[in-house]
Formats: C-alpha cells, structure tokens, sequence
C-alpha cells in the first residue's frame, strides 16, 4: 500500500470544489470573461492530475494506493480517506475524462455560471464517492452528488424537467435510507469486535464484518443492495430513469449516464459485496435473477421505444444489468468484466448521448418519425455514430466486445443459465440499436432533413477522447486487466475466504492469492488472470485464452 | 416537604445496603446532600450559588433594566436603541455561560475514577439552591442556545418590527423573558422548578404571538396558542401531581432513586403521570398528536418571533423532556421509551407529509418544524447518552437554520406581511440571487444533505436509534426525509425556476390526480381537495395557480445580513467539523447512567 507524501487523491476530490467555489463567486459583470477559462482550467487540471495518477498507479497490485487519512470526526471514528485501487482507477480516469466533454461540448441555455458550478461539484462529489474508504464519507459523497444532479436536469432539461428532476432525487434519496442504515448498523455491530470503538474504515470494516452473524450480514446486505439497485437501477426499482434521462440536458445525460450510474454499480461490489460476502453469496442468486430480468425486460421496452433518447435511457437498463450480472457471478472474469463494463458504459454512452444531443441541437426532435435518411446530409455523424453504435452492441475489436464476452464466460463458469439469459442481450442489443441506427440515418431524407447540418470539427474533437477510448480498450486492454486483475482477484479471494457459500470457482489458490504480497508484479494479463496452478483454473484459463483470441 | 425529603432520603439509604444497582448509591449520596441542605434550611437559609444562574439574572436584569429605561427615555427614542440592548443583553448571557463551561470543567477536573463515585460526585456538586437548579453543562449548553437565538431573533425582530411601525420595548422584554424561563427549563433539577420556567415562557409567547396588532391572524394565533397553551400547562401540573404521588418527589434525583430502589405493586399512577408529563412537554414542542395549534400559531406570530418560538420553545420543551425522561424517569424507560417511539413516528410522518399540502411558506415550515421535532424524538427515545447528544446537537443546529429560514421569509414576505404563499419566492434566484443561496443552504439544511449541519443532526440521532436497535425506526425517518425532501426542493425549484417554466402537459397532471388520490386517502377527507394540484411530483402545477411574485423587494439591512451570514457559516461549519458534536456529547456525559 503506498501513501504518497503528496495527497493526490485529496487534490483530485478538492480541485474541482474549488472550481465551483470560484466560478460561483465570479461577479456576473465579468462572467463573459472569466467563467470559461476558471472551469476550463479547474475540470483539465483535473484531467492532468488524473493522467498523472494514472501514469504512477503500478500495475499489478492489489491493495489500495495513494491512501491519505485524517481524522475528521474522531468521536466516531469517522475519518477522511482516500485511496485508489485496479477496480477505481479507470472510473477515476472516465471521470475526469468525460466531464470536460460534457461541460464544453454541448450547447447550453440558461445560466452557465450556475452550470458551471454544478458540475464541477458534481464531478467532485463522484470522485470523492470513487476514492473514499470510509463508508461515512462514501455515504456524504453519493448523498452530495444528488443535488448538482438535481438542478442540473431541474435548471437545463427538457419539458418535464422538473417532473424527472424531483423523482431523480427522491426516488434516490428513499432508496440511501437504506444504505444510511446499513451502514450504521455495520458499524455499530463490529464496535464490540473492535474494542467497543466505532470505526467507519473500509479495510477495518471488512475484517471486522466477517465477524458478524450470518443472517446479519445478510440483511445489512440486503439494505446496501437496495440502495444501490435503485441507483443503478436494476429494474423493479428502475421507472425514475427513462424519465430523468429523457429530460435532462445532454451533458446532464452524459454524466447521469456516464458515471452516476457507475456510483450504484461500484457501490455494490466495494460496500456490498467487499464488505459482506456472506451476505452478497446468499443474494447472489436474487441479484443475479434481477440482472436477467432486466436484460430481457429492458431489452423488450428498449425495441419498443419511439424517440432515440429514450430508447438509449432504457438500453442503459439493459448494460447495467450486465455489470451486475458479472459482478454477482463472483469469478475473475465476470467481475474484471464487469468492471470493464461499467467504464465501457461510460465512455460508449457518453458518446451516444452527445452524438443524440448534437442531432437534438440541429433537429430539435428524437422522433424517429421525424428522423430518417440522415446519412446523405451528415455522413461524417453517421459514421461516428455507427462506430459507437458498434462498441454497444460488442463488435469484436471494440470495447464492449470484450467486457460482454468476460461477463457471459465469467457467468457461465458459475451461474450457466443465467448467463444463457446474459447471451440474449447480446442479441437484442443488435436489435434494437441498429434498428434505432437504420432508422435514423438510413431511408428516404425528408425535405427538413435535407438541411441537416453534418457535425461540425469542433463536435468532432469533443468526440475523438471517447472514440480513442472505446478503440484502445478493444484493441489492447492488456494495461487495463493488469491494473484491475489483482485487485478483483484480491476482493474474490477475500470473499471466498470470508464466504464458503460464495461459488468462487478458482478454489485452492484462494489462500496464497489472498495473501499476495502487495508489491508481486504480473508481467502479462493471461497469467495475472489465472491463479497459481489449482484444478479449477484450467477451466478459467481456456477461456482466457478464448478471450484474448478475441481482442 | 422537608419531611418527605428526609424520610425519602432516609428510607432509600436504608435500602443501598440491600440493592447494588448503582442508581441508589448516588441517590443515597445526593439524598444525603439534600439532607444537610434541609437541614441548613431549617433556619431559613438556603444558599443561593448565583454563579449556576448567572445567564438566567443576566436576563432577567437585562428585561427589567428595558423596561426602566424606557420609563425614562422620551417616547421616540432613537430607533434600534432596544434592539442593540438586547444584543448587547443576549450576548453577556452568552458571555456568562461561556464561562460557566469553563467554570464547571474546573468543578470537573478533580472527579474521583469510578462510575459510581464519579456520579455521586457529580450530582452532590451539580445541584444547587436548595437542590432546585442543576449546575452542569447540559443546562449551561442551553443556556447558551437560547442566549445565541435571543442575539439573532433581536436582530431580525428590529428590521421586521421597524417595517411594520411596531418598533417599541415590549417585544424585547418579552423575548428576554421568554429566554429566561427556557434557560429555567433547561437548568431545572425538579418539576416544580420546570413548570416554572415552562410558565414564565409560555406566557411570554403567548403575547409575542399576538403581538402584531393589525393583523387579525396574529391575534388569533395569540388567542389559540393561550387557550391550549393552557390547557397543556394544566395537563403538565396535573401529570406532576400524579409522579410526586407515586414517587414521594419532584425532584429528578430523587425520583430516579425512589423508582431504581423501588418496584411499584401498582404503577397505574405513575404511569398516568408520566403519560401527562409527556403531553404536557409534548404539546410545546408540537410533537404529533399534540401539534395542532403549531400551524395556526406559525402562521399568525410575527414572522421573525415565529423563528425564535420555534428555536427556543422547541429546545427548552426537549430540555425539558430530556430532564424529566432520561434523568428523572430513566428507570421507567420500558415503559416511556414505545410512547416516545409511537410518537416519533407520528411526528416524522404527519409532520413531512401534511407540510406538501400546504401552500403558505410559514403553515409550511410549521409542519416541517413539526416532522424535525420528530428526529429530535428519535434521539430522545434512545434514551443513551448518544441519543440526548444526537438530540441537543439537532437543537442547537436547528436554532441558527430555523431563525434564519424566517428571517428570509420576513424579508421576502414585504410590509404587513402580504405575501407568505409559496408565489413569494418564485423567481427569487433571479431578483436576489444572494437571497435565495442563503435560503437554498436552509432549506438543504432541514432537508439533511450532507455537508450541511442538518445531515449530521440526523446522522447522530438515527445513530442513536441503531445502536439501541431500532432498525425500522431508523429507516421510518430516513424515508420520511425523501417524503420531506419534496418540499423543501419544491421552494428551491421555485427560487431557481425560470419565469416562462410552466409547461402543462398531461402526463404531469395525470401525475399529479394520482398522487392526491393515493395521498387523500391516507389522510383525511377534507385536505383530499387541496392536496390534489398540489401533490403533483414536478411542482409546475402548484405553481400555475400560485401568484405572481411581488413587485418591489425589501433592501436586506446590514444587521440582518450579518445574521444570516452567521447562520448559514454555522450551519455549514457545523456540517463539515465536529467540535460541535463534541460539546453537546460534553454536555451530556451525565445521561450515560442508562
């Protein structure tokens, strides 16, 4: 574990709060002057801090890096602390990568000294809920980026703005009674195991969580995952999205898409499933069940839909569905898929999203009955479309070919049916966005289509960091598997220790990957995925190696 | 009495001998205290330890020397001359009790180790005036809470009061001497001492609430907070009957030890006094279902009075409960702590789903002043000594959001108070952008999001309610903070919409009928037609029918920007740093005997 002498991560979470501080404060006579540089500057410092954390995070360690802690409210044992590890490290990076792109690329109206401020509160209220390891701190965080979220769509969105905007923030805030409580009780239950004090520690808690009850541990389980199947949302708990999506701006559906929808996911494998693997293994099956009704449910509404925006709101439904469907298989590849997945889902979705803006700014409609033959004005968007259009559906050679190709073998290894049910999307997901595509850009042009604007240089630069991401991902992933390998690999040996009713497959190499030492560097990805020769692993390793034919 | 103190204290170190729990033994050392006390008094003189009340006769003296003053002075004295007195008044009560902390953690520093011997210490040193007042820091916390809302309702009471050619010396007697019996509360070691100060309180408000003499409603709400007000006094003197009969005492001290020595064959008038001690205490701190004068009276008092009613007599009647139900009761717990839950869930509940129906801003907070009070109760029914800290941090938070929030609306409601509606604030974001950040850091605040003081409040108490497992509870008022998080983001939405952000469309209106179906139907009949355009999810359609916001504003004066510029840093501060938690879990060390 490495504790830089320079608090990075603090910087990273405090950078962008001090850029809302600033560019709320800049007098509204200067605001044609000042307010573009300051969020300029304050959201692309943040991209270099990020690259720099990016650049020194060493590959092939599992523990947490760069930790910085101060006590905060010491009666409580609630303290600040900060640390990153394989599965943050790459949100992080999508993070400060897509907010820049999302805050300049689309055209706004209404006030952007406010918009400015909020998003860069955002941004910071995301990273701080990525990098916290402390559950208090997590829960202020995930609470805090409710509001900018709120007014973002409330202030910026569509007709029913404030419709979406306060289901948005209640339908979330019902669903954190859960996870405040949960959280309490897992810190008031474990003080008698750690000498009667409260601790909020995430490292701690995890040792002391193995401790508890079981039917505790479910059911504090039980509370996070409530929680956070509405903020992911998987689909009984999942009608505020289509709707907050739908009329929130595009930047606000960028990053609502982007990475709030990652919070939930993220929260869930580092709280949930980190924290209380008996419990997470005894619910395994109901989330998994959950995962698959929503990949074959969200798949038929998403077909269903009339208007593109919508139609990519509910397909979110679908991908997430599949983040946790690899998460909750508990193998090597379905979780580093999965992790995969939720950056793919950022970086795929943040593109569709914008590209739908940009037609939106040009069209003013979504209607695929006003949409048709955009190809022949704007063949430079159609092409740019196709390309992402491609990643969401899992083109071999794209990114999300090879996160849903982890996810359904890591399913299958261990829950077969369910992954049966995972292969469907990988159909449906055809389906329903090439048909979208096809009747978007294919057809007759009508008469107002024919005056289509092709997208301009500038969108196209917006663009392109999206675009090179979702090409190197499907390319090379080699960097990213060994950056995320060891610490999926760390968090199921931990489950499979603390929980024997978890179907971890890789059995017998638990105990010696349980206790890598930090510092043991893997040079490749095949065998960083593959535990120290056990029966179990052969099986991993041919599909391995299935999957590197792919990339 | 004397006799019964004695033959109390007689009787309950007969039996120390016999029980080893450790109530008894403290009670045997501060019966023993009591003793010698009495039998100082049996020449008449009981030694008066000024220094346990010296916020309280700062007060006082300062009311009286108002009145004095104005005896002497021409009729149209300089205007704001009493207003900076009774600053100047509030703030050495401040002084005073600072150095009251101070004073006790000198009295503190030689406590002998032991629990027991610790507690013993404590309360043979902690009661004085003949054993009447308690001198520790819980009482001195208040007495600061109530010195800081006399400082801030000062303030915003002058510009108000100014605005509305009500300027005069009564308003800040009044005020003073409501602060007086809140701090008496506080302080009180018996429930002679407490009705007391809930007495000299409550008439003090009853005359604040009425006080704006055009206004008719201000008249009524005046009318109607005496006409119960009294009759809870009645209920609360007739519940201390009942206790002083089954337990020999009024005195907390005592009665804890009568009650941890003794098991009652028939407790039917115990508990019946204690269920009247709760109405009583109940209905000042409006909790559900004693809360039904709180939105008339809200809604009639003169708005900044209505802040400083809704601080002070909120916190003294949980000063108060605390005192007679953690310290006096504690034995009782099993039977107080399900009313006490009962209660907290009807006030969380009514509280956050009456105030969307409501469309004037003061009804409004009143109910939302109603569903906090219900968190406040979640800490009380801990009965721990997290629980009453939980509970004194939310109090003492809610002081500053509470006085500012009505600040705010005195200022946006315009001469003769014309506009409390929800209209009011339509659009403020635009005209005083300043403005509505500050209520918009309040309204957040009550909401309980993080980083705001608000959030910690409830994290604490729920806290509280975990660790003594109550986990439905727990999650009851987490859920009944979305519930209350729909209105206060409604005011926010309306402060932050834009002008030409009505749009009618169906799917908003089905909404909106089904909402008010499901709503109606749960509450009475008779709010079903109000509820129905109201209820809507998005707000638009409340804000269709709602007026048009007022044309001129009132210039903010300097004293009150400064009070708001406090009251948001504080309610900030209070949210990001935890110096605060530590002084009210200081101050409330004494409850861990449970």
């Amino acid at each position: 574990m490495r504790t830089a002498g320079f608090p990075l991560l603090t910087f990273i979470v405090f950078l962008p709060l001090v850029g809302a501080a600033v560019a709320a404060l800049i007098p509204s006579s200067k605001e044609d002057r000042l307010l573009m540089p300051v969020a300029l500057i304050a959201s692309l410092a943040e991209v270099a801090l990020v690259v720099f954390l990016v650049v020194d995070f060493p590959s092939g360690q599992a523990g947490f890096q760069f930790v910085s802690q101060h006590s905060w409210i010491g009666a409580f044992g609630i303290s600040w602390k900060v640390g990153v590890d394989g599965i943050s490290l790459f949100l992080i990076a999508m993070t400060a990568l897509l907010f820049p792109i999302a805050m300049f690329g689309p055209s706004l109206r209404g006030n952007r000294k406010a918009f400015m401020g909020w998003m860069l509160l955002l941004e910071a209220a995301c990273m701080g809920t990525f990098l916290s390891m402390d559950l208090f701190l997590f829960f202020v965080m995930f609470e805090v980026t409710l509001v900018p979220g709120y007014f973002l769509v409330a202030g910026y969105g569509g007709p029913r703005r404030n419709y979406a905007a306060m289901k948005f923030f209640i339908y979330t805030f019902a669903g954190s009674a859960f996870l405040f409580v949960a959280i309490l009780s897992l810190v008031i239950l474990t003080a008698p195991a750690n000498k009667g004090h409260e601790t909020f520690d995430l490292i701690t808690l995890g040792r002391l969580a193995s401790g508890l009850p079981h039917a505790d541990q479910v059911l504090i389980f039980a509370g996070f995952a409530i929680a956070f199947a509405v903020k992911i949302p998987l689909v009984p708990l999942h009608s505020w999205l289509p709707d907050t999506y739908t009329e929130a701006p595009t930047s606000g559906s960028m990053v609502l898409a982007g990475i709030l929808f990652k919070l939930g996911a993220y929260g869930l494998l580092r709280l949930g499933v980190f924290l209380l693997p008996r419990g997470a293994a005894d619910l395994a099956p109901l989330l998994l069940t959950m995962a698959a009704v929503g990949i074959t449910y969200g798949a038929l509404v998403t077909i269903m839909q009339k208007d593109l925006k919508r139609l990519v709101a509910y397909a979110s439904i679908v991908d997430v569905a599949f983040i946790v469907l690899g998460f909750f298989a508990f193998s090597d590849q379905g979780v580093s898929g999965g992790v995969l997945e939720m950056v793919n889902h950022g970086l795929t979705t943040g593109a569709i999203f914008f590209l739908v803006g940009v037609i939106w700014e040009r069209r003013g409609t979504l209607r695929f009955s006003d949409l048709g033959g955009l190809q022949k004005p704007a063949p430079i968007l159609a092409a740019i479309f196709l390309v992402v259009v491609m990643s969401a559906v899992g083109l071999p050679g794209l990114n999300g070919f090879v996160g849903e190709f982890l996810v359904l073998v890591g399913t299958f290894v261990t829950h077969r049916w369910w992954a049966v049910v995972g292969t469907t999307a990988v159909v449906s997901g055809a389906v329903y966005l090439l048909w979208a595509y096809q009747r978007v850009f294919h057809g007759s042009t009508s008469e107002i289509n024919e005056k289509f604007k092709d997208i301009t240089w500038r969108e196209i630069g917006m663009v392109a960091p999206l675009l090179a991401g979702i090409v190197f991902l499907g390319i090379y992933p080699k960097p990213f598997f060994d950056r995320v390998n060891p610490s999926v690999e760390y968090l199921l040996g931990h489950v499979e220790q603390v929980a024997p009713n978890a179907d971890v497959p890789s059995q017998g190499s638990s105990a010696i990957k349980y206790t890598v030492p930090a510092d043991q560097s893997v040079d490749a990805s095949t065998t960083a995925n593959v535990g120290p020769g056990s029966s179990a692993s052969s099986q991993q390793a041919s599909a391995k190696q299935a999957s590197g034919g792919g990339k | 009495m004397i006799v019964i103190l004695l033959d109390v204290a007689g009787r309950v170190s007969d039996q120390t001998s016999t029980s080893a729990t450790s109530v008894p033994c403290v009670i045997a050392q501060g019966g023993a205290h009591i003793t010698s006390v009495c039998s100082a008094a049996s020449s008449l003189h009981i030694q008066v330890a000024y220094r346990s009340i010296l916020p309280i006769l700062v007060l006082v003296i300062g009311a009286l020397g108002l009145l004095a003053i104005s005896a002497v002075l021409p009729k149209r004295s300089r205007p704001g001359f009493y207003a900076i007195l009774t600053v100047g008044i509030g703030a050495l009560a401040l002084a005073a009790s600072v150095w009251q902390w101070h004073d006790i953690g000198n009295l503190e520093t030689h406590v002998p180790t032991g629990t027991e011997a610790a507690l013993t210490y404590r309360f043979a040193h902690q009661l004085t005036i003949g054993g009447q007042v308690f001198y520790d820091r819980f009482s001195v916390l208040f007495m600061a809470l109530v010195s800081v809302a006399t400082i801030l309702g000062a303030v915003t009471s002058d510009s108000y009061l100014r605005r509305e050619g009500l300027d005069g010396v009564e308003a800040y007697v009044l005020m003073l001497m409501a602060g007086t019996g809140a701090m008496l509360m506080a302080a009180s070691a018996g429930l002679i001492t407490l009705f007391l100060g809930l007495e000299i309180m409550s008439i003090s408000l009853y005359v604040m609430a009425a006080y704006h003499r055009r206004r008719t409603q201000s008249g009524e709400a005046g009318l109607k907070y005496f006409v119960l007000g009294a009759f809870s006094s009645a209920i609360f003197l007739y519940g201390i009957a009942l206790v002083y009969g089954a337990t020999g005492s009024t005195q907390f001290v005592e009665m804890a030890g009568f009650l941890g020595a003794n098991s009652l064959i028939n407790s039917g008038v115990l508990l019946a006094g204690i269920a009247l001690l709760i109405v009583g205490l109940g209905f000042k701190v409006a909790a559900v279902p004693f809360h039904f004068w709180a939105p008339d009276v809200y809604q009639g008092s003169p708005t900044p009075f209505t802040g400083y009613m809704a601080a002070v007599a909120k916190a003294a009647g949980f000063a108060g409960l605390i005192r007679v139900l953690d310290m006096g009761l504690i034995a009782q717990q099993a039977n107080w702590r399900p009313a006490i839950w009962f209660i907290a869930v009807l006030t969380l509940l009514v509280g956050s789903v009456m105030a969307i129906a409501q469309r004037d801003l003061k009804r409004m907070l009143a109910y939302s002043s109603i569903s906090q009070a219900g968190y406040v109760l979640v800490g009380l029914q801990a009965a721990s000594s997290t629980g009453t800290a939980g509970a004194v941090f939310y109090l003492f938070t809610y002081t500053f959001i509470i006085i500012g929030t009505f600040a705010v609306i005195s200022i946006i409601q315009g001469p003769g108070e014309a506009r409390n509606d929800l209209g009011a604030v339509r659009g403020l974001a635009k005209r005083r952008p300043l403005l509505a950040a500050v209520m918009l850091v309040f309204l957040l605040a009550q909401a309980g999001v993080p980083f705001t003081s608000g959030f910690l409040a409830k994290f604490y108490v729920i806290q509280a309610a975990v660790q003594r497992g109550q986990y439905p509870l727990a999650i009851i008022a987490m859920l009944s903070a979305a519930i209350a998080a729909f209105f206060y983001l409604r005011v926010a939405l309306l402060m932050y919409g834009s002008e030409g952000d009505v749009p009618v469309d169906s799917g908003a209106s089905a909404e909106a009928v089904r909402a008010g179906g499901s709503t109606g139907s749960a509450g009475d009949a008779s709010t079903l037609a109000g509820l129905a355009p109201i209820a809507s999810l998005d707000g638009t359609t409340a804000v269709a029918t709602l007026l048009d916001p007022p044309d001129v504003d009132e210039p903010v004066r300097l004293p009150v920007a400064v009070v708001l510029g406090i009251c948001v840093v504080f309610t900030i501060a209070a949210g990001v740093s935890s110096p605060m938690i530590d002084i009210a879990r200081h101050a409330t060390t004494l409850f861990s005997i449970s």
